[in-house]
């Protein structure tokens, strides 16, 4: 059988091997958490505790008035150490609310809701609101406002996003084959708030388990998603690319997979749907991958939030004396760690931890124009001239060969033979264009 | 955002691993890796580095030193048939080659490019395109002329527009018209026996025309077999289709050369010069004839696919060598020369960075946006 994908794109080493097999382990809530008032796209909340306070797992700790905003919920039943600035996994250093825990776990659970089938719409937006749910794949946008469209917008079509296409990650994987049931769950009460009828889960075929697994569980529960097995390729995770893998709809430049009725969400994010909805547990913790040959015995880890790194890489018995470089996240797009006191937020998938064995140091060579950059990349842009625009600071080009459609997955610096930081430049190239455009409007007011 | 800095900065120290008592002892004993890590790093630290933290496996040297490894069968089999001569030429063109590279090196007060292997590259490919009779001091200068202007006064490897090795030919071919178009006669062929190994020391002196010029200026028609192994007068490595085959196909199966250059460039010559075959026979040649004779086959699987000097985009790359095709039939049949591969890239070579502007591919999703408008 032909496999479904996109075009373009390509196929590094998914190193998934380390963790694969691992079964989810629950890590003890530790010690110390520290969480960042912000872990999501939109307006940072503000913090509703003071020094002192004591906390209760799953309070409300920080929270905004705006509507595009998650709030922040206490991970460990304790003492309010102090609200400081610590370093953040994103880089810099931002504030955080330093929970103690005191020895206890008592957990502060939201409001019950009966039967998610007869409970209004409003009030289970609410409800993941209050439980401070974000896309989970890594994009942390809000999860109650992807599922509010606007009114203007039909949606006919939802996609569950197990694809996770960055290599060494199994968070997802495992997540599928030991939790699907409450995958499932979590879907079809997604689509019951959108009121779509169509569902489908799309997973890449590196993951026969868990492929085997949720279909089993579909066909028994008596679900009518459709499965979509996809070919192997990065960045098929990628919305975009998965709405066209799957559907073989285009989203149009500068437009969201709502404009072509579509919404996607990813397996983490169905999960504590569910765990909300049916548990009214709020988002306290999630499954995260400890990996990579730099690490002793690799993981997948149900870790609160506010986990410092350093306390996963003690239950994974520390990382190797070679390693060489820790990233938060796939290597495509994961940010280097610079501290390992930086915390678990919402939006982190893994740690990985690497030797100099398998990521090289590599020389820069001028670019001799291959186009093993046009090759790659999903977006089919010319990621070459992009880059040299942004270089250059040339915002005129840089919006005819639309840098804004970059999605920055970094297929275009893997594949160069000349080892340029293309991402970088075109990242710097965006800037550049929003510079100009700023002052552009600034001129015309 | 705006730190785009590549050379990874020290960082705070990571916590060893408890049991690692003993590994200050191996530390001193590992080997030091690349130069910048023994600069910024102790063996305590991590890289912090911006995204991917993965790479392919191709590198700018690796794609070089492929191309040469390609080219190897014909310059083999062009030892067999030309002897020492051609392994003279083809040793002082690399040779020359690199000095010159050296030399801008330093003058430009750049880093040191000669172990990348585009000069070496660009030597062999000069010589490969020369007569073996050609004289060794012209070779010389040839690829020096190749570095320093087709290459270096652009600014270094994947800065120039044109192919290096064709403007050293160029060259050549304004410096010396005589010379260059002086043909030596394989040795086996001139005696008429194919496995003769004893004339391979009198390759110097048996001259005789291409198959291209003997059609040209006195219209004589050359069989297609010699043709396909070789066993023809020509330059260096031009006259074995077969063995230019062999490394061309390894660098398409690669994807070290673009597929599309080699099929629209040869393929445009076919039925172009088949067209004007089927209306007049008499008057013009075979198109098979026209394909397998000249430089066609080295230039389309190996000049022509310069990487530096072809389009990026799919489109343009099409444009490209079809148009390459046109310019080489126009010059063979109508033009004053008997070849013209060599203009016909350096010509298309000059349009590369319009036809790079035109042929912009349509973004993921730009086309339901302006059917939208």
């Amino acid at each position: 059988m032909k496999l479904s994908t996109f075009k373009k794109g390509l196929h590094p080493e998914d190193y998934k091997y380390f963790s694969r097999n691992q079964a989810i382990e629950t890590l003890p809530p530790p010690d110390d958490v520290y969480l960042p008032l912000q872990q999501h796209i939109g307006a940072p909340c503000v913090p509703l505790v003071k020094k002192g306070d004591r906390v209760k797992t799953g309070q409300i700790i920080a929270n905004s008035e705006a509507y595009v905003s998650a709030p922040v919920h206490a991970t460990v039943t304790g003492i309010v150490k102090d609200i400081e600035k610590y370093y953040h996994p994103l880089g810099m250093r931002e504030t955080m609310i330093h929970i103690q825990r005191d020895g206890e776990d008592e957990w502060d659970y939201l409001e019950k809701i009966r039967d998610w089938k007869w409970t209004p719409k409003e009030q289970l937006l609410k409800t993941i609101r209050d439980a401070g749910i974000v896309g989970l794949g890594g994009a942390t946008f809000p999860t109650h406002v992807k599922l509010n469209p606007p009114d203007d917008k039909p949606i006919d079509s939802f996609i569950l996003n197990g694809v996770e296409c960055e290599p060494y990650l199994t968070a997802d994987d495992r997540l599928m084959i030991e939790q699907a049931d409450k995958i499932l769950l979590g879907m079809a009460i997604m689509m019951h708030i959108l009121d779509v009828q169509k569902g489908y889960i799309g997973i890449e075929n590196n993951k026969p388990e868990a492929i085997a697994r949720m279909q089993k569980r579909v066909v028994e529960l008596g679900y009518p998603f459709k499965m979509v097995p996809l070919k192997v390729k990065y960045p098929q995770g990628a919305e975009k690319m998965l709405i066209y893998s799957v559907l073989k709809r285009k989203v149009p430049a500068g437009k969201l997979p709502l404009d072509v009725g579509v919404v996607v969400n990813n397996v983490a994010t169905a999960f504590a749907v569910a765990e909300a909805v049916c548990e009214a547990k709020p988002l306290i913790r999630r499954v995260i991958t400890v990996t990579g040959d730099g690490v002793t015995q690799p993981k997948n880890l149900m870790a609160r939030l506010g986990t410092p790194f350093k306390e996963l890489f003690n239950a994974c018995g520390n990382v190797k004396d070679n390693v060489h470089r820790i990233f938060m996240g796939g290597p495509m797009m994961g940010m280097t760690q610079y501290h390992l006191e930086s915390p678990v937020i919402k939006g982190s998938s893994g740690i990985v931890a690497v030797s100099g064995d398998l990521v090289e140091e590599l020389l820069t060579f001028p670019c001799i124009h291959c186009g093993a950059c046009v090759k790659a990349c999903p977006m089919n842009l010319l990621p070459l001239r992009i880059s040299k625009f942004g270089q250059r600071g040339m915002p005129e080009q840089l919006e005819e060969y639309g840098v804004t459609n970059c999605i920055e997955c970094g297929s275009c610096a893997f594949a160069c033979p000349a080892n340029i930081p293309l991402v970088q430049w075109i990242k710097v190239g965006k800037l550049r264009l929003r510079e100009h455009q700023a002052k552009l409007a600034k001129e015309k007011a | 955002m705006t730190d785009i800095k590549q050379t990874p900065q020290e960082n705070e120290a990571i916590k060893p691993a408890p049991d690692s008592g003993k590994a200050v002892a191996s530390e001193e004993a590992k080997p030091k890796k690349a130069p910048r890590s023994r600069l910024f790093r102790s063996e305590r630290m991590t890289i912090v580095e911006p995204a991917p933290h993965a790479k392919g496996k191709n590198s700018v040297p690796r794609i070089m030193y492929t191309v040469i490894l390609a080219l190897l069968p014909a310059v083999v089999l062009s030892l067999f048939l030309f002897g020492t001569r051609a392994m003279v030429t083809i040793m002082v063109a690399v040779f020359a080659a690199m000095v010159a590279e050296y030399v801008c090196n330093r003058i430009m007060k750049s880093p040191v490019t000669i172990d990348d292997g585009s000069a070496i590259l660009t030597g062999l490919l000069l010589a490969l395109t020369l007569p073996p009779s050609f004289p060794v001091a012209g070779t010389a200068l040839g690829a020096v002329v190749a570095i320093v202007f087709g290459k270096q006064v652009f600014g270094g490897l994947g800065a120039n527009i044109f192919n290096p090795a064709l403007i050293g030919r160029a060259f050549l071919q304004a410096s010396f018209p005589v010379k260059i178009t002086t043909w030596s006669m394989p040795a086996f062929a001139a005696k008429g026996v194919y496995f003769d190994m004893a004339t391979k020391n009198a390759v110097d002196g048996i001259s005789g025309a291409t198959p291209l010029g003997l059609l040209k200026f006195e219209h004589i028609g050359t069989q297609l077999k010699p043709l396909l192994f070789g066993n023809i007068g020509g330059c260096i490595g031009e006259t074995s289709a077969i063995a230019l085959l062999i490394g061309g196909i390894l660098l398409l199966i690669l994807k070290y050369a673009d597929w599309r250059i080699p099929l629209s460039y040869i393929g445009t010559v076919f039925v172009f010069s088949g067209a004007l075959w089927l209306i007049n026979p008499e008057l013009y040649p075979n198109p098979l004839f026209m394909v397998l004779s000249g430089g066609l086959i080295l230039g389309a699987f190996f000049m022509a696919t310069d990487m530096v000097t072809s389009p990026v985009t799919p489109l343009g790359t099409w444009i490209y060598g079809v148009g390459m095709g046109v310019v080489l039939v126009v010059i063979r049949i109508w033009g004053g020369l008997p070849e013209g591969v060599m203009y016909s890239i350096l010509f298309m070579n000059g349009l590369v960075p319009l036809l790079n502007r035109w042929t912009r591919p349509r973004y993921f999703g730009e086309i339901q946006e302006e059917k939208k408008k």
